[in-house]
């Protein structure tokens, strides 16, 4: 029996002849993120070469350097177009698309249905922490109405976009939510979404007390992590309120789980037919 | 002995000859977006790749996904390519600029139509001249191929593919509008009767591959992603290990290598046609459809009495210097008719400094420029 602890897990699965530390503030909540992921990925026995890392531009876009896997730090918003393609290429690798909020969602929002419409069999990780973080606080499509940001001094007008809808309408076939607070159960929807064909969504919300705790209620990170321990509630716990109840909590949980086949292993079926007529001489 | 076999002759689009060279030359994924005048590459893919062992086609939801997917696609060792037209291009150049900071081999087939904007949807033009050498951010190194009948599509797309795979960078192959569409007959060459280049992959260890190396020609080996050998690939500048870095010598040394591994091998990469060049006093320089209109109107000279040739550029950047350079020493004049307002003409006129008197041909109406246009400058000498 192994008694290694989790640390010594993720010790495993750092870059060693990387230059530390990290660019990460004390506290951020993405770092507990790509904890989760990696833990994940021991628990599924997946060998590192397997694993394909595919991440945007913004702090949760960093988090790919820092990984032993296959890792690659695409352009802002376009992580999922890298990760299709790489998936395509090559079914039998695990791809992951690690996305900021404002990556994912903003400038990376076209990419974001079409993936889920088609149903690319990658498993898409979005790190939610409501703001543009790397750029200094501006807002987000993630941004909660009346908070302030740096580009939004009066308060947010815009209505804040909830993820979990969003893919669930685009067709994605497995969608949750987690937060860095409830760890173990994101480590269970984590292992989920990595085990799912076809196109998986994690919503992780990870504070940002830099950027946006400290400009709206939340002085430190303890401040924050505590607003996500009050806020989240399980979807089925959620589902039973009433509504003038709902307004201040957020769901987390699994939203759908539709088990339908990734769009590659269609095409490759598809493909394999042509190839046997062929060798048969047919056309 | 066995006889040499025949060359299989077929009628084609250029467009339809672009697919043929991509073909021969390995490529097995496409990624694009459809637009005019470049679409029959995207259709022709669509039909061709799903039929193909390992082949894949795929539409995306726009051309930044396209880059996006083909830069995906090579990183695991496909060969890889888009094609697509003006408004499509300027989409494409953020990611394009990501495939040379990251020194990922890929084929953009650009099939220039008239601009500025959605412009001139059908119109022949050659306004993308300047996008294709500046169009993404920073300073880098492009390779830029042209090509200027049926034929040429075919070839060309063959040596985009060898280039982008022997320096590890993007090749882009801009093409007009009346090349593309029209229909000729060509020769399929045989296996074996062309050069089929693929990148260099690491022979060492993976404990021992650093994926940015310096290497005698500047371009380092790479794996396909999945392989074993795990490394990290960024748009950001990075040293040698693929990590991201902001200290000025390891900055230099990436800026260095990815300008050097191009710089070095000019004589590799500067193509051109030289038509009648020994001993002209008047010769003109161009490129694309354009060009075959330059090369009767320097046949029509030569039956005139007028000494003209033709410099045809195959390569349109690195600019063909050398080549250039030699003419300069004898013809008095160069002629550099193109339809845009001047794009090639502004390199010509750097590397001419003077020498020879340089009379530009410009149209930007969506009309071709014809022989007589051009002979009548040739006639002014
Ligand atoms: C095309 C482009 N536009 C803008 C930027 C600048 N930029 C870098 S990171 C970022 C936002 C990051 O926010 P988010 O995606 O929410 O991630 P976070 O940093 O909060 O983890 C922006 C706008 C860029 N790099 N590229
Ligand atoms: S700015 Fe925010 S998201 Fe970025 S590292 Fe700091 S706490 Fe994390």
């Amino acid at each position: 029996m192994s008694n290694i602890t989790g640390n010594e897990i993720i010790h495993q699965y750092l870059r060693h002849n990387k230059k530390f530390p990290h660019v990460l503030c004390a506290g951020c909540g993405h770092g507990i993120v790509l904890g989760t992921l990696i833990r994940s990925i021991h628990a599924l026995g997946i060998p590192k070469d397997d694993v394909v890392v595919v991440a945007g531009i913004g702090c949760s876009g960093r988090l790919a350097v820092y990984v032993d896997f296959n890792t690659v730090h695409t352009t802002h918003g376009r992580a999922l177009s890298f990760a299709t393609g790489i998936k395509m290429s090559n079914p039998k690798l695990h791809v992951i698309a690690l996305m900021g909020d404002g990556d994912a969602l903003s400038i990376g929002g076209n990419h974001l249905i079409h993936a889920a419409r088609r149903n690319i069999g990658v498993t898409a990780m979005i790190l939610n922490n409501n703001i543009y973080g790397m750029t200094g606080g501006q807002s987000s499509p993630a941004t909660p109405e009346g908070s302030t940001t740096m580009t939004n001094p009066y308060g947010q007008l815009d209505h804040s976009f909830d993820t979990v809808e969003l893919a669930r309408g685009a067709g994605a076939n497995y969608v949750a939510r987690g937060t860095v607070f409830h760890v173990n159960r994101l480590e269970k929807i984590m292992m989920e979404a990595l085990e799912r064909p076809g196109f998986s969504l994690v919503e992780a919300i990870t504070p940002c007390h830099t950027q946006f705790g400290r400009k709206n209620k939340y002085k430190s990170p303890v401040d924050m992590y505590k607003w996500l321990k009050s806020t989240a509630i399980p979807v089925e716990r959620y589902n039973e309120l009433p509504e003038n109840k709902r307004a201040d909590r957020m769901p987390i949980g699994v939203f759908v789980d539709r088990g339908k086949p990734g769009y590659e292993e269609l095409y490759y079926a598809r493909q394999e037919n042509f190839l046997k007529q062929a060798a048969k001489g047919g056309k | 002995m066995p006889r040499p076999k025949k060359r299989t002759e077929i009628f084609a689009l250029g467009n339809e000859a672009v697919v043929e060279g991509a073909l021969l030359a390995g490529c097995t994924f496409f990624g694009g977006y459809p637009i005019t005048p470049s679409s029959e590459i995207m259709e022709i893919m669509a039909t061709r790749l799903p039929r193909m062992e390992d082949g894949v086609f795929m539409q995306m939801e726009d051309e930044i996904a396209s880059m996006g997917a083909v830069i995906g696609a090579s990183l695991t060792g496909r060969k890889a390519m888009t094609a697509t037209s003006g408004p499509g291009f300027s989409l494409m150049q953020e990611n394009l600029g990501y495939a040379v900071m990251a020194e990922t081999p890929m084929v953009l087939v650009n099939v220039m139509r008239g601009g500025p904007s959605t412009g001139l949807p059908t119109s022949p033009a050659q306004g993308d001249v300047q996008q294709a050498r500046w169009g993404t951010h920073g300073d880098h190194p492009i390779i830029v191929l042209s090509a200027s009948n049926v034929q040429e599509c075919l070839d060309m797309t063959i040596t985009a593919f060898n280039m982008a795979e022997k320096y590890r960078t993007p090749v882009i192959l801009l093409l007009d509008e009346v090349t593309s569409h029209t229909r000729e007959k060509i020769e399929l060459p045989n296996e074996g009767e062309y050069e089929v280049f693929s990148r260099t992959v690491p022979s060492m260890p993976p404990e021992w591959y650093k994926p940015y190396e310096e290497t005698v020609r500047g371009v380092p080996p790479m794996p396909p992603i999945g392989s074993g050998y795990r490394f990290h690939v960024t748009g950001l500048t990075h040293d040698r290990n693929g990590f991201p870095t902001q200290r000025p010598e390891e900055v230099v040394e990436l800026m260095d290598r990815i300008h050097r591994k191009i710089d070095q091998f000019f004589y590799d990469i500067q193509l051109v046609e030289e038509i009648m060049t020994e001993d002209c006093d008047v010769c003109v320089i161009a490129y694309g459809s354009v060009a075959r209109s330059a090369e009767l109107a320097v046949q029509q000279a030569r039956s005139n009495g007028v000494k003209a040739g033709l410099l045809k550029l195959m390569t349109l950047f690195p600019y063909p210097r050398r080549q250039t350079e030699k003419i300069l020493s004898h013809a008095k004049t160069l002629v550099v008719p193109e339809m845009n307002m001047g794009q090639m003409s502004r390199e010509v006129k750097r590397v001419n400094m003077g020498h020879a008197a340089v009379r530009t041909i410009n149209r930007v109406d969506g009309q071709i420029v014809t022989p007589s246009e051009i002979l009548k400058v040739i006639m002014q000498g």
